[in-house]
């Protein structure tokens, strides 16, 4: 059982407390009729997937309940660090810090 | 006493004696001893038979990695439990243990015959002897390995104990309480930190209680042992757990610890738990779970009495007990040697030391001149003899170059033997830590870590008692250190101990055919030497394929003894180092577990969670039949006078349509949603446009995922402009709130919207039927119930016989309906009033039955019973419900893609079968052709089906492929035994005017 450290509650708490979500930074389109098929299939079904680090959404469900942004490493399950959902993508040097 | 037992040895209370039965033959032993070291005791080697040969198996081990003798133990009615290893089975009055495996009896058992059809049980027998001919599969294969195979036989009754479980923090977690544990708890506890110490054995020592010969800091080891143990007890900050084994080691130092509390003692306290899983989060961790001894592999060392040598050392320095008269050890290692030390000074007479190695060291020779004992340097051997014990050893000279020479056969009651050491890292394994290969040790080491742990002692590779105490103590200090406590490891004076050496082996040289060899690699599974040499030989190269092939390592013992060995075999067959052929990987638990410790309190009425109504105690005093919805528990119907389910529900359908019903609506979920963009955000969610919505009045609506399918539905009624009170499925409401604070929370936070959960906080009476405004009318104040002021789809805030009410006129049964909503605590109360003034009109409690057949005359939906995740609004007939001129809604998009605009999409219709008594399975599968071969082509399925009263017939809805067009058609619905017919109809059965829903009584 992972331990997650919420960004609004500043603790780590068990994964028990949280729920996942999804990829990270996939915002859903102004204006969807403007879309075509395949853009809109893109933004339905089409994820990253990545061997290693993951932007990803979870949920302090029984917590805070607020939604929040974190980069996992999905070779080692190791989170490297959370942030709060609206924030941007962390740079390289920004997750380099984290990790170390 | 027997004869096997040795006065002056061993750490058993001679003052306690314990009888037992092992396959209903009494013996005895004493407090401290295994099954294992008591049955020794008493001259039993022979405890069961082999998993596939059916072969005698004795004794090997003496702890928990014991792959042979696994029992079966009896504790009184339902504490039946297989696959006891006797090696950690600590005995108490009354135990009663039997053999496995075997019929008819343990001695002469029939399914030895196995042992002589060895070709037909090679290297994946399973794949070439049961491909042929096809048919037998099920008749005759599948039954008879499902009847051979398995070990023990599993339990039947309820288990009636109780389990614990725990959760618990700590800075330091040392597993392994041998002299590396000890060294580390002791560091680590002086130093302040919260420490905790487990070991799986009854007493804390590891490999110092099988050891007489070293002292440490001037002390003999017990006596050091001793003073340990004081201190650690007298330390404040640390937990000693016995008889706890780490069974798994999980992300971020959380390791899970089976602590099993009452399967030792005669007369467990009433009500005590038998075991508790803790499960520790620990920042730091100290792994000092010691090594495990390899068997060497050679024909017949399976036989009961050949074990390995340090097992036998424990049983005589331990439990004082000698395992034979005239042992014979056979080593590549030095460590065996002094267990031919030690049981010739009990007075075994050893009959030799036969060491695979032409050179042995000086100080051993000496010795074992000093005691009598011959010596063969650099012989092997090649067999046993003995049928049901081992007689004899069959031993033979290896030249320089190899060659084999004359073998000698000497006769011996116990063979003793040892491979060398492999350390544990089943745990450091769990965490992916990396293990690296030693080439000249022949061990894996562990490497890079991926967790706050250390590895110390024989785990780490470092034999001995002077290195595993060091290495301990220094671990336990940085531990504690990394942890934030300052302390500095001392250092121990160890006095008397041998160093220790050894070379490894693969299967021992002989001079016999080997194809007809049975040299055991893994024990437990019966797999031999051969057998992973023929499955290189078939062409599988990784030890991955080779161990799924041949079994080797798949049994409950997790290749504890056999992993190394097998490695070694299967590496010189294939040619390659063993890294490049791999390591199988190491799975939780490390000893089998029991589900009951897993499990926890989480069983019975405590495996999940009741939900229930403020109305639920009335429903059962009034003799309601339940079911489960979701996580609630409902009222399924209210039987009277003996009346079946199809009588009750008959009754009170006809009750709501011709007069007056009362239904508990309470687990409907519900959300309220506040704020100056409330409207927006529901515009937003639900395909339906809510801007113009007057408050006072009421909406269906219909929510999509993005995806274009329908999620959930609901009346919401608008209190104020800027006050919503939505309503969802019982089993929905959660979700939903989770779905609509994603929305609002990470892609429109701008909105100024708040949600509450209120699923909880209001009670639901529906009260339904021609007759419920003439009942509700004296009960109401503050709302206008009339035609005019409160029609069908209105809410309005008033009170009902004196509390506070949200009252809505909605139906979902297709008469007039209100849902009255009361504060939780007043439902009760308000209900019962309500069934007291509504007795005039017959009123009658209705369950969630009568409901569903109420909808379904409607043709109202279920979501999650009509739709399965694959229709969209329009494929359920609710095209009316989205808002035309929205620009945006969740979903909207998705209805315009191609699929979704298809002819032949599965839509809802009604069915009325063509033989009016018939009631259709839900589920059921829809063909168009009855006289099509099998498999059929199948255009849909029956999503509700019930007899309907009102109409006295049956009804059913169904979805099928373009059904909106196939209106009037004929369709078929096999189903065993039987094709029943169905004429394809409109999804309304009954009013479809709507008239009842204004009609008054």
């Amino acid at each position: 059982m992972l331990l997650i450290r919420c960004p609004y509650c500043e603790a780590e708490r068990p994964e028990l407390e949280f729920t996942y979500a999804g990829e990270a930074h996939i915002a859903r389109p102004a204006e969807p009729s403007k879309l075509t098929d395949e853009q809109w299939r893109d933004y339905l079904f089409i994820r990253s997937n990545p061997r290693g680090i993951h932007f990803e959404r979870w949920r302090h469900q029984h917590g805070c309940a607020r939604f929040f942004n974190a980069v996992r490493d999905t070779v080692t399950d190791k989170f490297v660090m959370t942030y709060k959902a609206g924030l941007p993508r962390p740079s390289l040097s920004e997750l380099e810090n984290a990790r170390s | 006493m027997t004869s096997y037992r040795i006065s002056g040895r061993g750490r058993i209370d001679r003052s306690k004696p314990v009888s037992f039965t092992f396959n209903g033959a009494s013996y005895s032993g004493f407090q401290g001893d295994t099954l294992a070291s008591a049955l020794l005791a008493n001259g039993v080697h022979l405890v069961g038979r082999s998993f596939k040969y059916h072969r005698p198996r004795g004794i090997l081990s003496a702890g928990s990695e014991e792959p042979n003798a696994l029992v079966g133990t009896h504790r009184g009615a339902g504490r039946f439990e297989p696959n006891t290893r006797a090696t950690v089975l600590e005995i108490f009055d009354g135990l009663a243990a039997s053999s496995q495996n075997h019929w008819p009896s343990l001695k002469w058992d029939i399914g030895a015959v196995n042992d002589a059809l060895y070709m037909l049980f090679s290297a994946g027998f399973y794949y070439k002897t049961f491909m042929w001919p096809k048919s037998f599969w099920n008749k005759v294969y599948e039954p008879f390995i499902r009847s051979a195979a398995g070990l023990g036989v599993s339990p039947s009754a309820p288990d009636p104990d109780t389990y614990a479980s725990r959760f618990a923090h700590f800075d330091v977690l040392v597993v392994g309480a041998g002299p590396a544990g000890l060294a580390a708890a002791l560091e680590a506890g002086r130093s302040g930190a919260k420490v905790i110490l487990c070991d799986e054995q009854a007493e804390l020592g590891g490999s110092l209680l099988s050891e007489t010969d070293a002292s440490i800091d001037g002390r003999p080891g017990w006596e050091w042992l001793e003073a340990a143990t004081n201190e650690l007890a007298a330390l404040g900050n640390v937990t000693v757990l016995l008889r706890t084994t780490a069974i798994g080691y999980y992300h971020q130092n959380l390791l899970g610890l089976c602590q099993r509390l009452t399967d030792h003692l005669a007369n467990p306290p009433e009500g005590a738990p038998r075991e508790r899983m803790w499960k520790v989060r620990a920042r730091q961790v100290v792994l000092a779970q010691g090594a495990i001894e390899k068997p060497l592999v050679f024909a017949g060392n399976d036989r009961p009495g050949v074990m390995l040598a340090g097992a036998a050392r424990s049983y005589l320095n331990r439990y004082g007990v000698k395992v034979g008269h005239r042992p014979v050890v056979v080593t590549s290692h030095d460590s065996a040697w002094l267990a031919a030390f030690d049981l010739a000074q009990a007075g075994a007479k050893v009959g030799a030391i036969v060491d695979t190695r032409p050179e042995i060291g000086r100080h051993l020779k000496e010795r074992a001149a000093a005691l009598g004992i011959e010596v063969l340097a650099g012989w092997t051997v090649t067999g046993t003899s003995g049928r049901l014990r081992v007689s004899s050893v069959r031993t033979n000279p290896v030249s320089r170059s190899g060659v084999v020479g004359r073998a000698r056969v000497i006769a011996c009651d116990a063979l003793l033997m040892s491979g060398g050491w492999t350390p544990s890292l089943h745990l450091f394994s769990h965490t992916k830590g990396k293990l690296d290969w030693n080439e000249e040790r022949q061990m894996f080491l562990p490497g890079e870590q991926t967790e706050a742990c250390r590895c110390a002692g024989a785990g780490n590779g470092n034999f001995g008692l002077a290195a595993a105490l060091e290495e301990g103590a220094k671990a336990g200090a940085a531990a504690a250190a990394d942890a934030g406590f300052k302390t500095e490891a001392r250092s121990y004076a160890v006095e008397g101990e041998i160093a220790l050496a050894g070379v490894s082996h693969r299967e021992l040289p002989t001079d016999r055919n080997t194809s007809r060899a049975k040299a055991f690699v893994d024990f437990q599974n019966d797999v031999t030497a051969k057998d992973i040499r023929l499955a290189v030989r078939e062409g599988f190269k990784s030890i991955e394929h080779i161990k799924r092939y041949t079994t080797t390592g798949m049994a409950t013992d997790q290749g504890k003894t056999s992993n190394i060995n097998g490695l070694a075999i299967a590496s010189d067959a294939v040619g390659k180092a063993a890294p490049s052929v791999g390591l199988t990987t190491f799975r939780p638990p490390y000893t089998p577990t029991s589900f009951g410790a897993f499990t926890g309190y989480n069983r019975g009425a405590l495996f999940d969670v009741t939900r229930k109504t403020p109305i639920d105690a009335w429903a059962e005093e009034n003799g309601a039949v339940f079911e489960p919805v979701s996580l609630w528990r409902r009222a399924w119907y209210f039987p009277r006078n003996g009346e079946d389910m199809r009588a009750a529900v008959a009754r009170e359908c006809n009750a709501v349509r011709e007069s007056l019903g009362m239904f508990d609506a309470s687990t409907l979920g519900k959300i309220e949603i506040v704020g100056p963009d409330a409207a927006e955000f529901l515009n937003r969610m639900y395909t339906n446009p809510w801007s113009k919505l007057a408050p006072g009045r009421c909406r269906y609506g219909v929510l999509l995922g993005e995806d274009g399918f329908i999620r959930d539905d609901g009346v919401i009624g608008r209190l104020t402009s800027d006050r919503f009170h939505v309503t969802t499925t019982t089993g929905g409401a959660a979700r939903v709130l989770a779905m609509m604070e994603d929305y609002l929370q990470t892609e429109w936070p701008d909105l100024k919207v708040w949600l509450t959960s209120t699923t909880e906080q209001w009670a639901v009476i529906a009260l339904n039927g021609p007759n419920a405004r003439k009942l509700l009318e004296p009960l109401i104040e503050g709302i206008d119930l009339s035609e005019e002021a409160f029609p069908h789809m209105s809410v309005a805030e008033g009170r009902i016989c004196g509390v506070p009410t949200r009252l809505f006129r909605m139906s979902f049964t297709g008469e007039r309906g209100y849902e009255v909503n009361v504060p939780a605590r007043y439902g009760r109360a308000v209900w019962e009033k309500i069934y007291e003034a509504g007795q005039q009109y017959g009123i009658t409690p209705y369950g969630t039955e009568t409901m569903h057949v109420l909808r379904a005359e409607k043709g109202y939906i279920i979501v999650g019973q009509d739709t399965d995740g694959t229709l969209t609004p329009d494929d359920a007939g609710l095209g009316w419900a989205i808002g035309k001129n929205k620009p945006d809604f969740v979903g909207k998009r998705s209805l315009s893609r191609p699929d979704m605009l298809k002819g032949n999409r599965k839509q809802l219709v009604g069915l009325l079968t063509a033989d009016p008594n018939t009631v259709l399975e839900e589920g059921a599968q829809i063909v168009l052709d009855p006289n099509q071969s099998v498999p059929m082509r199948m255009v849909g399925h029956v999503t509700s089906s019930y007899w309907s009263a009102t109409l006295g017939r049956s009804i059913a809805l169904a979805v099928i492929e373009g059904g909106r067009a196939r209106q009037g058609e004929t369709v078929h619905i096999p189903m065993p035994g039987r094709m029943h017919a169905a004429n394809i109809v409109g999804t309304v059965f009954y009013d479809p005017e709507n008239k009842c829903l204004s009609a008054l009584g």
